[in-house]
This record gives C-alpha cells, sequence and structure tokens, in this order.
C-alpha cells in the first residue's frame, strides 16, 4: 500500500455518513418486505389490536364526553402497536449480533450512530405504515378526527416520534441482552405493564386508587393523553409540551447506551 | 522508500477473565503477502484477528495495520481493512447483489462506484447466476464466497479471513484457495487464519503458530514443516501381524524411532523425505516376512507440528470436533500408496 492510501484513509469522505445511514435503512426495509414474521408483525397485528380492543372492549368502557370506544382507544392502541413492533428492533439487532453482521458493520468505517440511525431510520418508515392502516381500520369502524387536518398530521408525527424513542430503546436492549429471544420478551414486558397500567385503554379514573397515583405518572398515560388531545380535541399545548419532554429524555439516555453498547459488542 | 509492514503485533495481550486469549504476542507482516496464522480451535486466532480489525481493544501491547494504530486511529483502519469473520456474515433476506451493495456504501463508495464493484466481484466470484436470488437459497459454500466477495468490496490493502474455508467441501476449498491466490496477486496483503498446515502451504508465504495466545513459531511454511521432521510414514500390520514385530523392522529407516498407537497398531515413523525409503522398505518388508495392510506417506499435520514445537499432543476439545475434520484427511491430500496384500 502507498503512502498517499494511508494518508487518504485518515480523512473521512464526506457524505458517506448520510449514505451508510440510508444504507442500513434499505436494507431494514426490505427485510420488513420480506421477512414472513415481520411483514406480518406490521399489518395483521395493528389490525388486530384495533378490532379486538373495539368490539371486546368496546361495550364495556364507557369514557365521560366520548361518544365511540373508537375514538378513545385509537390514539391509545397507535403506542401499544408501535411498542409490540418495536420489540422486534431488539429481537433483529440481538440476531445481528448473533450472526456476525454486528462484526462486520463495525469493521466498517460508517460510524456506530450512523448503523444505528439507519435501523431507527427504517423503523419509522414502519411504524408511519403501521399507524396509516390503523387509523384506516379505525375509520371503516367509526373513528373520527375531532380537532382538525393540522391535529391529525400532529398526532401522526407524535406517534413517529414515540416509536423513535422506542426503537432507540430496543436497539440498546438487543445489543445490551445480546439473546434474541430474551431480547424479544425485554422489550416487550415494558410495554405490556406500562400500557395496561395506563389511560391507553380505559380511563385512569376507573382503576383503584394506588395504580391511579402511578397511572398518572406513567410515561406511556402522558403520551397517550397528548395524541387524544389531538385526535379528540381540547388544550394540546400542555400534554403535548409533557409528551415531547418525555420523548426527548428517553432518546437522551437511550441514544447514547446505544451507540457505546454498539461500540463494545462483538459477536462471542 | 521502504513500505510500511501490512501488519505490526507488539507484544499483544487480551483476557477474557481467567483466559489468556492473547499473551504476548508479537509477529509482523510484510506488505502484498500472505500470512497463515496457525493454530488449534481456541489458541486466539479469532481474538488476533477481531483485536487487528478494531472490534476488541487489547489489554496490553500495540498493534498497527497499514501503519495505523488499531486503538488510536481505528476508524482510519477501517477504511484500510476488509473482514470476512469466522462466521458468515450476509443478510440472508437480500440478494447477493444487495449484500455487496450495501457494504460498498458502508465503505462510502458513491452509488454508482459500489454497483460496479459488485457486479465485478459477483462475475469473479462466480456468483453472477445466483446474484439477484436472496442468500437464504445459496449453499454453504456459496454463502462463504459471498462473504469472502464482501470483505473485498472496498479494494482495501488489508484483509482478513478468518477460517475462510470452514464448512467448505473439498471442491470448493480448492475453488476458495484459488481465488485467494489471485488476489494476492494483485498486491493485497491477506491475514488468513486456520487450523491446518496444508492450507497455510498452499496460500501463506509466512506462517505464524499461535497456542494459548501465544506465538510459538514463525517462518516460512516449508521451514515450519521441516521443523516437524519432514514426513510421516504410516504403517498398519495385517491381522495376525505384531505391530511390534513391524516397529522393530522399521528401526533405524527414518529420522527418528517408530511410535505404535495402542488404539489401532498403526505404527508411525518420522523420515525425511517419504518417498525415498519406499524401496528400503520393501526389502525391510520382504526378508522379515511381515505382512502389511496399509501403507501410507503422508505430509506432516498441524498435530505433528505442535507435536514438534511444543513436545506435546494438541487435543481438539470434544466441543470442536465438527470443526476439527481436517482437509489435510489422508483420503484428500495424502499420497496413499496403495495396499499390499
Amino acid at each position: 500500500m502507498t503512502a498517499s492510501t494511508i494518508a487518504d484513509a485518515l480523512v473521512p469522505p464526506r457524505g458517506s455518513v448520510f449514505a451508510g445511514a440510508a444504507a442500513i435503512t434499505a436494507r431494514n426495509l426490505r427485510r420488513l418486505a420480506r421477512v414472513p414474521t415481520q411483514l406480518a408483525l406490521a399489518t395483521f397485528q395493528p389490525i388486530l389490536l384495533v378490532l379486538l380492543f373495539t368490539y371486546a372492549f368496546g361495550g364495556a368502557v364507557r369514557v365521560p364526553g366520548v361518544a365511540r370506544y373508537v375514538d378513545y382507544l385509537l390514539p391509545g392502541v397507535l403506542v401499544l402497536a408501535i411498542g409490540f413492533g418495536a420489540s422486534q428492533t431488539a429481537v433483529a439487532v440481538a440476531d445481528d449480533l448473533a450472526t456476525g453482521m454486528i462484526d462486520r458493520f463495525r469493521s466498517l468505517p460508517t460510524p456506530a450512530a450512523a448503523i444505528l440511525a439507519g435501523r431507527a431510520g427504517a423503523d419509522a418508515a414502519r411504524n408511519l405504515f403501521v399507524t396509516t392502516i390503523m387509523i384506516g381500520v379505525g375509520a371503516a369502524i367509526g373513528f373520527r378526527f375531532h380537532a382538525g387536518p393540522a391535529a391529525a398530521v400532529a398526532l401522526v408525527a407524535l406517534a413517529a416520534a414515540t416509536g423513535l424513542a422506542f426503537s432507540w430503546l430496543n436497539m440498546w436492549l438487543g445489543l445490551a441482552v445480546r439473546d434474541a429471544e430474551t431480547a424479544g420478551l425485554a422489550g416487550l414486558f415494558p410495554v405490556i405493564i406500562l400500557t395496561f397500567t395506563s389511560s391507553t385503554l380505559v380511563p385512569v379514573a376507573t382503576m383503584p386508587g394506588w395504580l391511579q397515583a402511578f397511572a398518572r405518572i406513567n410515561p406511556v398515560t402522558v403520551i397517550v393523553g397528548a395524541l387524544r388531545a389531538l385526535a379528540l380535541g381540547g388544550p394540546t399545548a400542555r400534554p403535548l409540551a409533557e409528551a415531547l419532554a418525555w420523548i426527548a429524555g428517553l432518546l437522551l439516555v437511550a441514544i447514547p447506551l446505544a451507540v457505546a453498547s454498539f461500540r463494545r459488542a462483538t459477536s462471542a | 522508500m521502504t513500505e510500511q509492514p501490512a501488519i505490526v503485533v507488539d507484544r499483544l495481550s487480551k483476557r477474557f477473565g481467567a483466559i489468556r486469549a492473547l499473551d504476548d504476542a508479537s509477529f509482523e507482516q510484510r506488505p502484498g503477502t500472505v500470512l497463515g496464522l496457525l493454530g488449534p480451535n481456541g489458541a486466539g486466532k479469532t481474538t488476533m484477528v477481531r483485536v487487528l480489525a478494531t472490534l476488541l481493544r487489547p489489554d496490553g501491547g500495540r498493534a498497527r495495520v497499514a501503519g495505523l494504530d488499531v486503538v488510536a486511529q481505528a476508524a482510519a483502519v477501517r477504511r484500510l481493512i476488509g473482514l470476512s469473520g469466522q462466521y458468515v456474515a450476509v443478510d440472508q433476506y437480500l440478494t447477493g447483489r444487495e449484500n455487496l451493495l450495501m457494504t460498498g456504501r458502508l465503505y462510502g463508495m458513491s452509488h454508482s462506484d459500489a454497483i460496479s464493484r459488485a457486479g465485478e466481484l459477483l462475475d469473479r466470484f462466480g456468483l453472477a447466476d445466483v446474484a439477484d436470488r436472496q442468500v437464504r437459497v445459496y449453499s454453504g459454500g456459496t454463502r462463504r464466497r459471498l462473504d469472502v466477495a464482501a470483505s473485498l468490496v472496498a479494494r482495501p490493502p488489508v484483509v482478513f479471513l478468518d477460517e475462510p474455508t470452514t464448512g467448505l467441501d473439498p471442491h470448493g476449498r480448492i475453488a476458495l484457495w484459488e481465488l485467494l491466490a489471485e488476489l494476492t496477486a494483485g498486491g493485497t496483503s491477506l491475514l488468513l487464519t486456520t487450523q491446518y498446515l496444508e492450507e497455510a502451504e498452499r496460500l501463506a508465504d509466512a506462517v505464524v503458530v499461535i497456542d494459548d495466545g501465544q506465538v510459538i513459531a514463525s517462518g516460512a511454511p516449508g521451514a515450519l514443516r521441516a521443523r516437524a521432521g519432514g514426513d510421516r510414514l504410516e504403517v498398519q500390520a495385517a491381522p495376525g501381524n505384531d505391530p511390534r514385530g513391524l516397529a522393530q523392522v522399521l528401526v533405524g529407516l527414518g529420522t527418528g524411532s517408530p511410535a505404535i498407537d495402542a488404539r489401532t497398531g498403526r505404527v508411525t515413523l518420522p523420515v525425511s523425505d517419504g518417498t525415498a525409503v519406499l524401496a528400503d522398505l520393501a526389502q525391510r518388508l520382504a526378508g522379515s516376512g511381515m505382512r502389511v495392510a496399509e501403507l501410507a506417506v503422508r505430509r506432516p499435520s498441524l498435530e505433528d507440528v505442535f507435536l514438534a514445537l511444543t513436545g506435546r499432543p494438541r487435543v481438539q476439545p470434544a466441543s470442536d470436533a465438527d470443526r476439527a475434520d481436517p482437509p489435510g484427511d489422508a483420503s484428500t491430500f495424502d499420497s496413499v500408496l496403495g495396499r499390499t496384500r
């Protein structure tokens, strides 16, 4: 090798970080379309969640001031579906670690953060797709936006931002837990626990007092509250600010943890 | 101007808990050469490759690849290396072409460069027919070829191949050897790990033998073989003939004394030149009236090298039995000279 080759290597080529991230996004979107379980989880599962909860719970739950349960449910069940989907990210990252993909990625010049951001980009595309399907199915069975088109767009954007936080948390989980099956459970448990102890499916006021205290500070309640305000109408400034604060906080913790874990990760 | 060594390993150490994966290991590789890092399972070969490929930080010592420090200048090192790890790391749900394209983009190549380079490698590695099929339908050998191709996408001056022929059938192994020989003719420095002396001899300009994380020998492959005491003559007595009697017949024929394998009754004798002793052997056998079931001259294996270098046989861990299936298997590489009735 010549001295100039080595000198060139010391100067990072421009634009490669973005191109590298885009290559990873393209890879994961292809997998999403080609791996049967991933495709099913991104299509049937969200549809089932909307239909099952609407028809199973819809008769039992009466929410003051909301005419149809599906109007109450949909903003919440969006978070549930995105959370379930995000656990697939933990599984996939652990799998990449086990199969040596991450060794290969780490031996290449694209920085760790760009590789992970590429996956987060694919997750974001999946979440937009899932959100669109769920709103479509919801609309078919009576869901309506009551606060206008701008709020509807803001709802989709907030759902995507929530998905981003879940995505980075699950990348970190997958790299930290390492085993794919364990990583999947580690991704699902917090979603199940936090969703069912929040306002996602039922109003907090129907819960026992001790649980209400937790449910009110539960980040899922906060985020679902903001989504609901955007769908149903009413004051949005404060719920939105609280939800964004949670999302920013989670990202601030999850991104450095995921990047640090990636840099250390090597298949055993 | 003298060229930089491709690799300089200077007293590298790496521990995993109580295990010393690398223990004060040092060696150098001249640019444009093939270095065979030879050792049994668990010797530290993969750890060495991972340190050099910037995946693991060493606990002690230093290593330079293309003149750059693998810790302090890791990002720059990654622009100059290609890695094909011990296990095939290509995405099963992407096509061969898509895998190479992605790798090119991750090296910072432009889209059009990555496309033309992917096409070039697919042709060269005999993958053009399956280029647009998903990797999950590929055979093991085809996947391995794609994995090696992926390590070459950016034409890196230094390439690491960690046991590249593992899991290949003899045909696939020889095809890959030919590809690698072609590649290194272009001036790429290649570090190749292997468990097989035969593979190192076939490809490497120089060999470094490691065991328990320590470099125990280095030099040209032929010199290493000479240190192992040249060829091995193996004679199996026919049923009803005492192996000890047979061993007696062989005394003085080789460079050492004959050894009898207690389990098989096979008598092994180190000889400087296997074929040269055959006439003498035939005469002795005829004179003794001993009957022989099988007779073979084989080149020394890694086992023999270890025996010669360390004075103790190297035992393969039982869990690695499936991977210990050697390409130097008698049926493939030994000159089996025939049987007498």
